[in-house]
């Protein structure tokens, strides 16, 4: 048998790995540092195993190669016999044990530094949606209470091949989480649904986001900058497309970021009570409904039946008003329908409404006050 | 009555029917074996099928080919029906036809249950499969259906899903309780438990490990079901549940079921390493023992699975630690099996040249497995492509490519005809390379962060995709290389001794090829053969 | 171990249909069920799934019959030898470790839920944060008020254990000893006793799935405590209600020995059967109290 044959493939095959692997950003390849004490702890403790199991791996395998050049048959040699030699069976029972020990040491020390969360000076309560994530700056005043979604930028024309893919393809937000940078933050991360991950490589944060539990995380970035991840627990159709997006910024412009958010969440408190006319609803209610609802109901509202019922002459929607809201707000269990009455404001919700009744083919020619959605999301509570 | 015994006495002797109702109506364990093994196999090309499925989506970055939801619904039925219809049936359809003959026993100790066990998997498949075809869809949520996704949020196929894991384990029951009592209970006389072969043993702790989890799994299901269809609160934190003890559950049955897929493919590595090494199998014992820790550290290891759901400091602690110990034993095995080789005279035959890389390839595996215990390392890990590479690496070249290192081993005993050795070989190297260019570019997406289970990435992982796609097509093509072996094989070719391989020891190899219908009417008296 | 002599005789049987029917059987019974399910939950009128259900009950029902009978035809042919007993014997226990693997389950969600989850949703531990979620909610097991009421509305009480479950114990230690005596009468030969006894377990068996149908009624009607009452309702009923399916099962196959016992079946050296569903007897009873004492006792 012609054994020079195989080694010629296993070169092969080596070289198309290595020269794959040359041709790529490091970065690409392996783990990142991050951008926190604890993800160089991370980093270090993965290239830590790294090298043990390469260490480990070239003695295993080249004791085998020597042996599988050396103890061939073709080579006219005769087998031994041995078949048991406790010396040899104790070593490598006991050098693995060492092994194992001195990995366990530096992994322990790490996970003890993330469990010891101290005292944050923030609190943000991150949710999952399918497919989206919350962010809630927690505060005991409401009125001061800054909160948001956060979807995912990337258009369906680029997802669906029909225009080029430009940078951060499908890890774009439109409201990037903002948090200060040398600032202890505490993440309350929980779900609306489904679990979810949060996940952020760069902070070596991954929390699993629990419908009905919180669990916490905290961070302290240390640069200022962009660090994106990715929902990391199967949620549903979209699961691939509900970026994480972090902005860290100096604590100063963040307190300025932080005003801002809260003015507009006043203003935004302020329209809730103000009374709204038809056409201030209706043209709201198309920017909301292009947003939140186009996705499943379609544009122009004739929806994906039989999962995606149409709007257009729909019962709910040409029926009753308050139960059209009611749907709306709560969703509806055992369907695809979420309750969007936490993830938009009173606001947006009166207006989509209005804008389901009076466009899409529709024109019932009432509204709903923010006011009156207000009241029943107060009462839901 | 007299005439009753008669009857019975006389089919005793019979050969095998003809036609289709011989499978239907067989008592054998050798015709039980071949159906179990062509089951799997069937099981694993559209296994496959669903994996090209997969693979061809992921070639570029966008959505080409299928609709996220399907993309679902294919990465769910790809897991499901390769671990509980490809692997898990071929390794209970090797333990079917060869323990009898291992251990010198007529058949199974229960034959009548041993087709009923084979026969509830078509009847669970095709229902498993036809939710694909049912209004909402299949499965949706993974292999490992966590809930809430497949129970508030599943499709109404869920009942169905349940109820074909109902079957499975019904059959996996009965299937490993027939093994242990014929392992316990059908051995030659002079057979004690430390002279049987290894396969032997390690299917003896392979059945313990089925009957302990696969209740387990029952239960996590028929949970499920109670909070689909009648208002308990197991799974939701509204009524006082928690969606993370459905994991726990899954868990304690989905560790050892690992387990299940890789302990009989330890069991033929250590078959045909001393064989093809015309040497003793080193460390029998410590073999023996080292599976024996393997099964027990595996009903203690479970939530290494579910590090980042938010459990206490201590929980995260001590499940890494027992994780790590797995290594031990594992070490011991894969150092046993390189002093078996070490000074020996080696021939490198297609089954030998599977048995070594499973060696190799299933050590990688396991040093990705090391990685992953790690909790704080895991955290970056948990959840990315890193895991994909690390189980794909102990299930495909490790678990599958130890059944095929059998299928070739054993195919002359069965068939009585020699396979093709020199297309043996090609479909080795093709097998061998196509697993390493699919699966090793994984472990780089995954470090370099693209989640598991999505249909869609981020433009840096599209290099590594396209590598892994290629090798996944040329994995997957292969095996119809290997099926025209196997049929090749059957309908001819130069005839097998009885020995087959001049190293091979065990009573299998003392009786022609192919093996009769019947092999050991009454115990064969001389086992100084028994022990390789 | 087997020595030679019984070895050499260690009964292979020849083809059969039964596997195949019992798969049909099997397979039809949840098909049909499934669709039932699934009609249910969504407000249908039931569809042809009953049809296929009871298709599915039958056949496995008459399958199952018929391969007892013929087990108990090949027993009495004498092509069985000690050697099968064995197997047999085997094969019953480990069946019964599945069994208690099955409820180790669900035990180990009762205990998961009641030693960890309810503090956590009641702000203490690792997941203590989660209280934020459910303000209103404070801890307490049973759990008779659940975290959102208006989805689980919990229940007015908890089933206490000194009434119906204290009776419903002794009935079934009772009649774990009274089974034991009808051992003692197929060993002494006296098949009068045997019957008898046997006769005395299973109305036991019957008079405690009585009493508990009755608890059941009880509950739902006057303490408000059913399947959907939150997590202590739905521990109580499927930790009680799959050991009554068990009871259940324990019950015919005692039954299904008292009619073979009475058609002159069994020796003292011969009854594995009988012996099977003893062992199976006692294994409900050792679950029954677990149960007492977990969901009864410490459950109040």
């Amino acid at each position: 048998m012609d054994k020079t044959k195989h080694y010629r493939w296993l070169i092969a095959l080596w070289l198309l790995m290595t020269s794959s692997m040359a041709g790529a950003d490091w970065w690409d390849v392996n783990l990142r540092e991050g951008v926190t004490a604890i993800s160089r702890d991370v980093y270090d403790l993965h290239m830590t195993i790294f090298w043990v199991c390469v260490v480990i791996g070239v003695i295993v395998y080249g004791v085998m190669f020597v042996s599988m050049v050396l103890h061939r048959k073709s080579r006219g040699v005769q087998p031994a016999t041995f078949h048991e030699n406790t010396h040899l069976e104790i070593i490598w029972t006991v050098i693995p044990v060492l092994i194992l020990i001195a990995i366990a040491w530096p992994a322990t020390t790490t996970l003890r530094d993330m469990y010891d969360s101290g005292d944050s000076t923030l609190d943000i309560k991150v949710t999952g949606y399918q497919w989206k994530w919350q962010y809630t700056y927690v505060n005991d005043d409401p009125a001061k209470e800054v909160e948001f979604m956060s979807n995912m930028l990337t258009p369906p024309d680029e997802i669906e091949n029909r225009a080029a893919k430009r940078e951060y393809y499908l890890l774009d937000v439109d409201n990037p989480l903002v948090i200060p940078t040398d600032t202890r933050v505490r993440f309350l991360i929980t779900s609306e649904d489904v679990i979810h991950s949060w996940w952020v490589p760069d902070f070596a944060i991954k929390k699993d986001a629990i419908p009905g539990f919180v669990h916490t995380a905290w961070t302290i970035v240390e640069e200022p900058g962009m660090y994106r991840g990715q929902c990391a627990e199967l949620c549903g159709r979209d699961h691939a497309f509900m970026p994480v997006v972090v902005r860290a910024v100096p604590p100063d412009e963040y307190e300025t970021w932080l005003a801002e958010q809260q003015a507009e969440a006043r203003q935004e408190y302020e329209t809730m009570e103000k009374e709204w006319t038809r056409e201030e609803l209706m043209a709201k209610g198309e920017e909301v409904y292009t947003q939140s609802c186009a996705n499943c109901h379609k544009a122009n509202g004739e929806g994906i039946p039989p999962a995606f019922p149409p709007l257009t002459g729909g019962e709910l929607t040409t029926g009753p008003i308050e139960g059209h809201a009611d749907i709306v707000l709560n969703g509806k269990s055992g369907t695809a329908m979420q309750a969007f009455g936490n993830q938009l404001s009173a606001a947006e919700l009166a207006a989509v409404i209005t804008y389901e009744r009076n466009a899409l083919g529709n024109s019932v020619g009432d509204m709903i006050q923010p006011k009156k959605v207000n009241e029943m999301l107060s009462r839901a509570e | 009555m007299s005439a009753v015994i008669e009857e019975y006495h006389h089919d005793h002797q019979h050969g095998p029917d003809k036609g289709i109702l011989r499978w239907v109506l067989t008592t054998n364990h050798k015709d039980i074996g071949t159906l179990y093994l062509w089951f799997s196999f069937l099981m694993f090309l559209l296994g496959g099928s669903l994996a090209f499925v997969i693979r061809a989506e992921l070639f570029q970055p966008g959505l080409q080919i299928v609709d996220p939801g399907f993309f679902n619904q294919m990465t769910t039925m790809h897991g499901l029906i390769m671990v509980f219809g490809a692997v898990m049936p071929a390794m209970v359809g090797l333990a079917n036809w060869l323990v009898p003959m291992m251990i010198g026993a007529p058949d199974m100790a229960l034959p009548r249950m041993n087709n009923f066990s084979f026969w509830i998997l078509p009847f669970a498949f095709s229902m498993l499969v036809s939710t694909l075809f049912m209004e909402g869809g299949g499965p949706n949520f993974g292999w490992t259906f966590y809930v809430p996704l497949s129970t508030t949020y599943g499709p109404p196929s869920t009942t169905f899903f349940i109820f074909a894991i109902h079957l499975m384990g019904v059959s996996s029951i009965m299937g490993a309780i027939n093994i242990i009592a014929t392992i316990l209970n059908m051995r030659a006389p002079g057979m004690t438990l430390m002279k049987m072969p290894l396969f032997v043993w390690t299917w003896l702790i392979t059945a313990y490990l089925l009957i302990a989890v696969m209740p387990v799994l029952a239960g996590a299901v028929t949970m499920m079901l109670m909070d689909i269809h009648f208002g308990t609160a197991f799974f939701d934190a509204a009524g006082g549940g928690d969606p993370v003890l459905f994991q726990h559950i899954f868990w304690f049955f989905g560790h050892p079921e690992v387990y299940i897929m890789i302990l009989p493919a330890f069991g033929v590595v250590s078959q045909i390493i001393p064989t093809f090494a015309r040497k003793q199998l080193f460390g029998y014992d410590s073999m023996v023992y080292a599976t024996a820790s393997i099964a027990f550290l595996s009903f203690i290891v479970w939530a290494h699975h579910m590090f980042t759901v938010g459990m206490p400091i201590a929980g995260e602690l001590y499940f890494m630690y027992a994780t790590m110990l797995i290594a031990v034993p594992t070490g011991v095995k894969v150092f046993n099996w390189l002093a078996t080789m070490w000074q020996g005279a080696m021939t490198f035959e297609t089954p030998m040249l599977f048995a070594i890389a499973f060696v190799i390839l299933f050590t990688i595996g396991g040093f990705s497995g090391l990685m992953v215990a790690l909790v704080p390392a895991d955290f970056q890990y948990h959840d990315s492509y890193f895991v994909v590479a690390h189980f794909h690496y102990v299930l495909v070249p490790g678990s599958v490519f130890s059944i095929m290192a059998a299928a070739y081993y054993w195919l002359p005993k069965w068939t009585g005809n020699m396979y093709d050795e020199t297309l043996g070989k090609l479909h080795f190297w093709l097998s061998f390379i196509g697993v390493n260019v699919a699966f090793f570019p994984q472990h780089f997406v995954g470090l370099a962060g693209m989640p598991r289970r999505i249909p869609d990435y981020a433009l840096q992982f599209a290099d590594y995709n396209m590598i892994s796609t290629v090798g996944a097509f040329l994995f997957g093509f292969s095996q119809l290389l290997f099926l025209f072996i196997v049929i090749k094989c059957i309908r001819g070719g130069e005839k097998a001794s009885d020995r087959v391989w001049e190293g091979a020891h065990g009573l299998e190899w003392t009786i022609p090829s192919p093996a009769p219908y019947h092999s050991f009417n009454t115990p064969p008296r001389d086992l100084s053969d028994a022990h390789s | 171990m087997a020595t030679e002599q019984s070895y050499e005789t260690y009964y292979v049987p020849h083809k059969s249909w039964l596997p195949i029917f019992a798969s049909l059987g099997l397979f039809l019974t949840v098909y049909g069920g499934g669709h039932i399910l699934n009609d249910m939950t969504a407000g249908e009128a039931h569809s042809s799934g009953t049809w296929i259900l009871l298709a599915g009950g039958l056949i496995t029902a008459v399958t199952l019959f018929s391969w007892f009978r013929k087990v108990i035809e090949e027993d009495h042919a004498r092509l069985y030898s000690a050697q099968m007993n064995r197997t047999y014997v085997w094969s019953m226990w480990w069946f019964i470790f599945s069994e208690v693997m099955f409820f180790a389950a669900f035990f180990a969600a009762l205990f998961y839920i009641r030693y960890y989850v309810v503090g956590w949703l009641g702000g203490e531990g690792e997941r203590g944060p989660t209280d934020m979620l459910w303000p209103e909610y404070t801890p307490e097991w049973p759990m008779l008020n659940t975290p959102d009421p208006a989805k689980y509305p919990g229940a007015k009480e908890a089933m206490g254990p000194w009434g119906l479950p204290l009776i419903n114990t002794i009935i079934l230690v009772s009649s774990s000893v009274t089974v034991t005596f009808a051992h003692h009468g197929i060993n002494e030969n006296k098949r009068k006793k045997l019957i008898n006894w046997l006769a005395v377990t299973v109305l036991l068996g019957v008079l405690f799935l009585a009493f508990q149908v009755y608890e059941y009624y009880h509950a739902y009607t006057a303490m408000g405590l059913t399947l959907n009452a939150g997590i202590y309702g739905t521990t109580f009923f499927m930790l009680t209600g799959f050991h009554g399916a068990h009871v259940t099962l324990g019950t015919i196959m005692l039954l299904v020995m008292l009619i073979r016992a009475m058609k002159g079946h069994f020796t003292a050296d011969n009854c594995f059967g009988f012996e099977a569903s003893v062992w199976y007897w006692h294994f409900v009873d050792v679950v029954w109290l677990g149960l007492f004492l977990f969901v009864y006792i410490m459950g109040s």
